[in-house]
């Protein structure tokens, strides 16, 4: 009984932070004079609108902008969980991005090997820009917050002058585009989503949090991760290489990050856009702590953050709540997931002055 | 006589479990009053009640003859109840005035009046013989002295009866012998004292009475000087304990250990084991003795592979290990019941049972082609569980983290012996564990050895180094001082050798 409230717990408090954050918007359309659930209808509609009447373009543009989020949150929630902090998903996923890039401009192969070099290079790329935080977090001690933070300028500034300086595009802000070959999208899923840019990249996404989840939760080397993300001393004594640990983790958390790269750059577009780093790293922190750093939390969250992107829009024309609002949302059911140990002991509290009420009465 | 308090039939249950069950305790004026039971047993839960952070489910409360409700420690402390929890509960980065008056701070018009407070607290800590320094800051003064800190908090707020959860437990022995006085000087004063512990020396040594409470059961109050050590075991464990562990003569057959010219430096890069030669043989138990800080941590640390070693050999079954890998010494037969069980012997985030796999979950049958293999590892958690009774709510599936100390070392122990060692090391084995736990372990060390382990004890315990070794070493500022048969030795013996008295021997 013990066991299930715990279990029960878990899974309440970011169901709770959702509404609560929810709840909180609403308060703020009402002082401000809008109807919130016009607005919310719409917020829904946006990402569903004609889904029943066969047109899934709506669906397909959700998924789409879900994509890289599920891939960058794996990469935090991994990290997390073998006790690592990865601030530094951004500037793994642009340097992935651009490799991917790089090679969907200039390789000239059949689809069939272009597009998977493209991601694979995108992964390994990812990886070794998570190594260097690795070794030096495993040599040196050097926290890998404040090393991922530079490293992520660091790739902001090496893919710009790489991107001039090999593949440069039409404009100043942009690289080359890919060949329409090294592209993630296909035709049949156009089709099927009614002219919605969703790809393959979704496939990879779900690929990976499978792989994830089973490294985490089944396999010897996901147990030795996360021991030595908790206690590398009782790690060290147990005579796991804590070291190579922690480079290994890194590694990976880089490589799902890099995905992410390939996802968004060869996939929800064609291109690099020079100078600007991609949001997709902060949010991929939100969506792991949101999801609790489970894989499958990450999914469920990366959908949630999906949706209500894709459907601010019309919630902005048809009911004239401006767009911020969902971002202000968003940031609430942060704040509220992240106080989550806050709001447990409410629940807690809550519980125990029931039962001692019960108790007296008996 | 009259009693200033009476806790009458307390029973309190939690979920699944019923913490207290009848318990009656009365304390009288001036009396230090012993709360005797095995780990786990309700002690702290009892006195948590008298303090107010837990409710009874029936039973009744008096103070100073009038039945009171105590709903939480305001009431306490308006009733002068005060209590040093187990855990401190002090602010580091605070100084010892500071935290004395947190959250009752005397105000001077706006300001919070600190000299004065201060002065209070020196006079305090005068009276009472503490020798605090008001103006140091928690982190920087010794856990014996943040104690003071929180006796003098229960003597600033007036407290006239106070309650000491485990207090011995994170104390050195010098550290205890002061604490024993204080509290001695605490009742002269006119305080009334409930003592928590479950070391019986510490009971025959300061108290005058003691409860006894098993499984959560009250089993009665006794006066401690009609009462041996052995009767109050046997009340606290609910069988006969013995003292002195039954063993036969050792066989020792082959080295197994053996350390040739062994130095080792500790973190401060000072040398701390120094040229260090010694040997364990198959089948017997040898105890280094020796006062704390004077190697023994570095010795055991260089042989399992923690740490490195500056200069020297080790040798396990005549094959070298100095630089062999932690994991290649577990391997080829060394196991270590650490020191520190929370630091090196857990992973106190993980459930029971994955610590129980922790040295050999990658191996069949653990693991099959990298994938673990629960239900094995359920299995195999469970017989240890059982064969060890290791208690903890969820069996297998109980987090670390909430088990009992005691436990949590039965737990490592289980694990440690189970995989047959031939080399087993055990450090501090039994360090604040019950008596029936230190019973049983022990009973368990000789029982490896008559199975052919070696097996290197270091305590800082006398009782337990005579009590079970076969041949003892002393150990002082990272030598091996001397090496005798554990039938010569002695507490005064090894005693003297541990301070550097070198010629003792030469005066027979
Ligand atoms: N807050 C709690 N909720 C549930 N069970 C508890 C709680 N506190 C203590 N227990 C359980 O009650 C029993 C008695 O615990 P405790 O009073 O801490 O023992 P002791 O101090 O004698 O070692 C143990 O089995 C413990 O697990
Ligand atoms: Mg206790």
């Amino acid at each position: 009984m013990n066991k299930l409230n715990k279990r029960y717990l878990t899974i309440i408090i970011p169901i709770l932070s959702v509404l609560l954050g929810f709840l909180v918007g609403a308060i703020i359309m009402l002082i401000s004079g809008k109807d919130p659930i016009n607005a919310y209808l719409w917020l829904f509609k946006g990402a569903f609108k004609g889904m029943l009447s066969g047109n899934l373009a709506r669906l397909g543009d959700m998924i789409l902008a879900s994509t890289p989020l599920i891939l960058t949150g794996l990469s935090v929630a991994f990290a997390f969980r073998t006790g690592l902090f990865n601030i530094g998903v951004t500037g793994q996923m642009l340097f992935g991005g651009f490799v991917a890039v790089l090679i969907g401009a200039t390789v000239d192969l059949p689809r069939l090997i272009l597009v998977p070099l493209a991601v694979l290079a995108a992964m390994l790329m990812g990886a070794v820009w998570g190594i260097i935080p690795g070794l030096l977090k495993a040599k040196y001690r050097i926290h890998e917050v404040v090393v991922t933070i530079m490293m992520n300028y660091t790739a902001l500034w090496l893919v710009q002058y790489f991107s001039k300086l090999i593949i440069p595009g039409h404009f100043d802000t942009e690289s080359q585009p890919i060949k329409e070959s090294a592209s993630l999208r296909t035709e049949w899923m156009t089709d099927v989503f009614d002219g919605s840019s969703v790809n393959m990249g979704i496939f990879l996404a779900l690929i990976a949090v499978l792989v994830v989840w089973f490294i985490l939760e089944k396999t010897a080397f996901g147990f030795e991760l996360k021991a030595v993300g908790f206690n590398p001393e009782a790690s060290k004594y147990a005579g796991m290489k804590v070291n190579r640990n922690i480079i290994l983790s890194m590694m990976i958390a880089g490589g799902l990050a890099g995905l992410a790269g390939a996802a968004y750059y060869i996939g929800y577009t064609d291109h690099i856009p020079l100078g600007r780093l991609p949001s997709y790293g902060p949010d991929g922190i939100a969506v792991a702590l949101l999801g609790l750093n489970a894989p499958v939390g990450v999914l469920f969250s990366s959908l949630l953050f999906g949706l209500m992107s894709v459907g601010k829009g019309l919630m902005s024309i048809r009911a004239k709540v401006p767009e911020e609002l969902v971002q202000i949302i968003i940031g609430i059911i942060i704040y509220f997931a992240a106080a989550n140990l806050l709001i447990r002991n409410w629940i807690v509290k809550l519980i125990n002055r029931r039962k001692v009420k019960v108790n007296s009465n008996d | 006589m009259e009693y200033v308090i009476e806790m009458l039939n307390i029973t309190k249950e939690f979920p699944g479990i019923k913490a207290n069950d009848n318990i009656t305790l009365q304390l009288k004026k001036g009396e230090i009053h012993a709360l005797l039971g095995e780990n786990g047993a309700g002690k702290s839960t009892l006195m948590s009640i008298l303090f107010g952070l837990y409710q009874p489910n029936e039973g009744k409360i008096k103070v100073r003859g009038k039945e009171v409700k105590i709903h939480d420690p305001n009431v306490a402390n308006t009733l002068k109840i005060g209590m040093v929890h187990q855990h401190f509960k002090l602010v580091h980065n605070f100084t010892v005035t500071e935290n004395i008056i947190l959250g009752m701070e005397p105000k001077n018009l706006f300001v919070i009046d600190i000299p004065g407070a201060s002065k209070k607290v020196k006079e305090l800590s005068e009276q009472y013989g503490l020798k605090v320094n008001p103006n140091s800051k928690i982190e920087d003064i010794s856990v014996g002295m943040q104690q003071r800190v929180e006796i003098l908090k229960m003597l600033y707020r007036d407290a006239e009866i106070l309650i000491f959860d485990e207090p011995t437990a994170v104390l050195t022995p010098q550290e205890i012998k002061e604490l024993m006085s204080i509290m001695r000087h605490l009742v002269s004063e006119g305080k009334s004292i409930i003592l928590i512990t479950h070391k019986l020396k510490e009971i025959k040594e300061v108290a005058d009475r003691c409860t006894i409470i098993r499984k959560g059961k009250g089993i009665g109050t006794v006066d401690v000087k009609d009462t041996s050590e052995e009767k109050m075991a046997e009340l606290m464990v609910g069988r006969e304990i013995s003292f002195t562990v039954d063993k036969e003569e050792a066989t020792p057959k082959e080295v197994v250990l053996d350390i040739k010219n062994l130095s080792v430096k500790n973190n401060r890069k000072l040398m701390s084991v120094k040229n260090l030669n010694l040997q364990v043989r198959a089948g017997e138990i040898l105890g280094i003795a020796g006062i704390d800080g004077n190697g023994q941590t570095e010795l055991i640390q260089a042989i399992t592979g923690l740490r490195a070693v500056e200069s020297g050999q080790l040798f396990l079954n005549n094959k070298e290990i100095t630089s062999e890998s932690i994991r290649k010494r577990t391997e080829s037969g060394i196991g270590h019941i650490p020191e520190d069980r929370h630091k090196h012997g857990l992973v106190l985030d993980y459930k029971l049972e994955e610590n129980m796999v922790l040295q050999n979950y990658f191996k069949k049958p653990m693991s099959k082609s990298g994938i673990l293999q629960f239900n094995i590892i359920r299995e195999y958690s469970d017989r240890l569980i059982e064969e060890f009774d290791v208690r903890s709510g969820q069996g297998s599936l109980t987090t670390a983290r909430s088990m009992s100390g005691g436990n949590q070392q039965k737990a490592i122990v289980a694990r440690e012996i189970d995989r047959s060692p031939q080399l087993l090391i055990a450090a501090q084995p039994t360090r604040g564990l019950d008596v029936g736990a230190i019973e049983f372990i022990h009973q368990r060390l000789v029982e490896e050895r008559d199975k052919g382990s070696a097996i290197l004890l270091v305590s800082l315990e006398l009782d337990e180094i005579l009590n079970i070794s076969d041949r003892i070493a002393v150990i002082f500022e990272g030598e091996i001082v001397a090496i005798m048969d554990a039938k010569e030795a002695d507490e005064n013996k090894l005693g003297l050798l541990m301070s550097g008295a070198k010629e003792v021997d030469s005066h027979e």
